[in-house]
């Protein structure tokens, strides 16, 4: 894909690199974190939310320093994937509280392989 | 001995023979109509009918042969098995056609074994009436399979076609004493036989295979030359086990000593099984085998030695067996195993035609006596104890089954002047004339053999036919149709009511009276031969036969072609120069053999007819002997020949089945089937903890696999990626 690129723009210098890396990198795991630590769905699923952005940071970065929009598309798609997805999570979640009356996820846990 | 294979006669081909084919395919054709009868569920006598016309003009087909006989021939009927491999030619090409070999041994066989099945199969269609529409036509098409086979085995032209006839025999001997599949015992008596002539049948199979491997030919006529000349073997194996593992096979058949314990339990068949079958022609087939293949029996030095000892052997136990027994069916079975056993003396010291023409004789009479025992049967409900039966001679309509039966157990005691005296002489007289010890040793059991036999054949007709009359009724249930039949047959008591048709025998009718009096005449005429030779000096006719055949080398004339006063150690002729107890040996022998025979026949009349109790005095007395007062409660159980079985073969292989079943279902089924199955179940309830339902555990195990994948990029990178 060989689109034209706006002559102002420019490879990013490696040390701006490394702090969007390390920035997505802090909130992908600040997301993992939360997902592992936490019970409530909704908390959990803002976490998941969190990973992503850590991911698109990621690739934004990547495609400012590579000079390649393929990284942008990407983001595009996951932030649309991404509102497809909370439209369809938030739902799940509502209809689980009103089955179990919690947003607790461990009410769920008799859905395993035996229990735990 | 002097091996005479130039004498066998040469075969011709005779294509234009082979309407004798017809006696192979009729009792076949029958076969198939008595099937197709009994699946149409035919409720007539037609299959005994069928049977009857098959097996007769099956009879007319071999007597017309024998009319037209002139030398021995080979008959093409079809190509049956011919295959090739490598170079074709000697030992790589393997050939077995459907062809008749005629020569005198085989139409002096097959005379007797259409000429008996025809008449059986009469007696059979009143005998079986019972059984009409249930397993009348199995019963028959049984019959005509044994005919085809019998047939086969006698008229083949080679030893492939002998070994079907054999293995069908056997199949009909099975189904036959299985015929009355409800009951546990004859189904058990039917494998017994089965089993126990497998074993012999593998002696025979393993025979078959070692002779061709040696003379590359199964065919008679090419085997006879081919060890003429020499033989040229194939393989470098030690071709005297031959005769050992035909004879194996032969005692098999004809029931001798290690194999005879399934004959007397080949008594749960029908009587005319037991007669046909059991008595007269298919325990025969050891004897004609052996007959047949008499110059491969000088293979092996002491191979014939064997056959003498385990015939005589054989004829001893058998007949102390049958002494003590009360059924009377068994006492006849164990007269047959011993008789089987004069025969295989008579072959095993080299005189083929005796123990051919002891085969002839014995076909008819003991054939008669089993037909006796049959309507005895047939008559009492099943009753066959001899206690339980007496007098029978002086009941109105048993005259003709107690006087045919006299006839027979004269015949069966060796009676001076009968058939079976005679024959039983030849056998006897080239024993005892032999230059081995151990063979007059032999011809010494088989006198003492002929005495036990007249004692425990008279035994039976002093205390069935004889004496008092009194009886009790078996305990078979006769079912109504036999009411129906009694009330025209003119012998019943007249006061026959039918409640009481269970308490009453029934005398028998003309298919059973009318052929029991056609055998007591072919028991008489089949003396005839011996008659003309002893008291006309004309030669034997069942020698003649003999002599023109492969069992020319004892049929004692071989030599006497050439030379009528040979001094010849292989025949009888030698025989005027030697002594039985100072006397001529044929004097001798016939003064001892009569006198064996009246001697039995009169310690049988006093302890069984003329004061029966002392019978039991001697008994209790033998009883308290110290030493031998073992001996009559061994014979009464057969001498514990079948618990030794049970324990020598039987125990230690069911043991060996336990414990291999045992194997199968812990280490077959249960380690390795159900193992390889509970696997994945082990595998799977190793991993599922991590599936346990928490969303955070699924999480855990999903950053762990990506920490694990990232860690092992890390390491790789940090080595270098080399």
């Amino acid at each position: 894909m060989n689109l034209p690129v706006p002559v102002p723009f420019t490879p990013a210098a490696p040390a701006e690199l490394s702090i969007a890396l390390a920035v997505s990198a802090l909130l992908f795991g600040l997301g993992i974190v939360g997902f592992l630590s936490r019970r409530n769905m909704i908390i959990m699923f803002l976490c998941t939310e969190l990973m992503f952005q850590g991911a698109a940071l990621a690739m934004i970065a990547f495609a400012r320093q590579y000079m390649d929009v393929s990284g942008q598309v990407f983001v595009i798609f996951i932030l649309t994937v991404a509102a497809a997805e909370a439209a369809l999570a938030l739902a799940l979640v509502v209809l689980l509280y009103r089955c179990r009356e919690t947003l607790n996820s461990e009410a769920w846990s008799d859905l395993g392989e035996g229990g735990a | 001995m002097t091996t005479l294979l130039a004498a066998i006669p040469k075969a011709t081909i005779a294509p234009e023979l082979s309407w004798l084919g017809l006696a192979i395919l009729l009792p076949l054709v029958s076969a198939v109509v008595c099937a197709l009868a009994g699946a149409f569920r035919c409720k007539n006598k037609f299959p005994a009918v069928v049977t009857s016309i098959a097996l007769g003009a099956s009879f007319v087909v071999i007597l017309q042969a024998y009319l037209a006989y002139s030398g021995p021939v080979v008959v093409p009927i079809f190509q049956w098995i011919e295959f090739a491999w490598g170079s074709g030619g000697a030992f790589k090409s393997f050939e077995a056609n459907c062809s008749l070999y005629i020569d005198s041994l085989t139409l002096f066989w097959m005379l007797f074994v259409t000429g008996l099945g025809t008449l059986i199969t009469v007696y059979a269609s009143e005998y079986m009436e019972g059984d009409r529409g249930k397993g009348y036509a199995r019963f028959f098409f049984g019959i005509s399979i044994f005919l085809f086979s019998m047939s086969s085995l006698v008229m083949g032209d080679n030893l492939v076609m002998l070994y079907l006839g054999w293995e069908g025999v056997g199949l009909a001997s099975y189904l036959l004493i299985g015929y009355d599949y409800h009951r546990p015992s004859a189904v058990a008596a039917a494998k017994k036989a089965f089993i126990v002539n497998r074993i012999g049948d593998l002696g025979l199979a393993l025979g078959i295979f070692m002779l061709w491997a040696n003379y590359g030919t199964l065919q008679y006529d090419e085997l006879f030359a081919a060890m003429n000349a020499g033989g040229q073997s194939s393989v470098d194996w030690d071709i005297s086990v031959i005769p050992f593992l035909l004879m194996l096979g032969a005692f098999g058949k004809s029931a001798q000593f290690p194999l005879f314990v399934w004959l007397p339990d080949a008594m749960e068949g029908p009587t005319p099984v037991s007669a046909l079958i059991h008595a007269a022609t298919m325990v025969t087939a050891g004897v004609y085998l052996i007959a047949r293949m008499f110059p491969f029996f000088e293979l092996h030095p002491d191979a014939l030695a064997t056959v003498a000892w385990i015939g005589a052997g054989t004829a001893l136990l058998a007949a102390t067996i049958g002494m003590r027994q009360f059924d009377i069916k068994r006492v006849f079975a164990y007269s047959t195993i011993s008789q089987l056993g004069y025969m295989f003396l008579g072959l095993g010291v080299g005189t083929t035609f005796g123990a051919c023409y002891h085969t002839f004789t014995h076909a008819f009479f003991k054939a008669l006596l089993f037909l006796t025992a049959g309507a005895v049967m047939h008559g009492f409900a099943g009753q066959l104890d001899l206690r339980k039966l007496s007098g029978l001679r002086h009941m109105p309509g048993w005259k003709i089954v107690s006087w045919t039966m006299f006839i027979g157990c004269l015949w069966l005691a060796a009676f001076p002047w009968t058939a079976a005296f005679y024959s039983k002489d030849v056998i006897l007289l080239k024993a005892l004339t032999s230059e081995r010890w151990d063979f007059v040793l032999l011809g010494w059991v088989g006198l003492f053999t002929a005495a036990l036999t007249a004692y425990y054949t008279f035994r039976v007709w002093f205390r069935v036919c004889a004496g008092p009359v009194k009886y009790e009724m078996g305990a078979e249930s006769h079912g109504a149709e036999h009411d129906g039949h009694d009330a025209h047959d003119g012998h019943a008591p007249a006061a026959h009511a039918v409640d009481s048709h269970a308490a009453h025998p029934h005398a028998p009718r003309w298919c059973i009276n009318g052929v029991l009096i056609i055998l007591a005449i072919g028991a008489i005429a089949a003396g005839i031969p011996a008659y003309r030779e002893v008291f006309f000096h004309e030669p034997n006719w069942a020698q003649e036969m003999m002599a023109h055949s492969s069992a020319v080398d004892g049929a004692g004339l071989g030599a006497a072609h050439a030379d009528p006063h040979g001094s010849s150690s292989g025949s009888p002729d030698g025989s005027h120069h030697a002594t039985v107890l100072g006397m001529d040996a044929h004097t001798g022998l016939a003064v001892v053999g009569s006198a064996a025979s009246i001697g039995g026949i009169l310690i049988a009349f006093v302890l069984h007819l003329r004061s029966r109790s002392s019978a039991d005095r001697l008994l209790a007395w033998l009883k308290t002997r110290p030493l031998i007062g073992w001996i009559p409660g061994a014979m009464e159980h057969k001498w514990y020949v079948d618990e030794i079985y049970h324990g020598a073969f039987r125990l230690p292989m069911w043991l060996g089945a336990q414990v291999l079943s045992l194997g199968d279902k812990h280490f077959l089924d249960g380690a390795i089937v159900d193992g390889i199955g509970k696997l994945p179940i082990l595998v799977g309830k190793v991993f599922r903890p991590l599936y346990g339902g928490v969303l955070q555990g699924y999480a855990v195990t999903m950053a762990g696999g990506v920490g694990l994948v990232l860690a092992w990029v890390v390491w790789i990178w940090l080595r270098g990626f080399n």
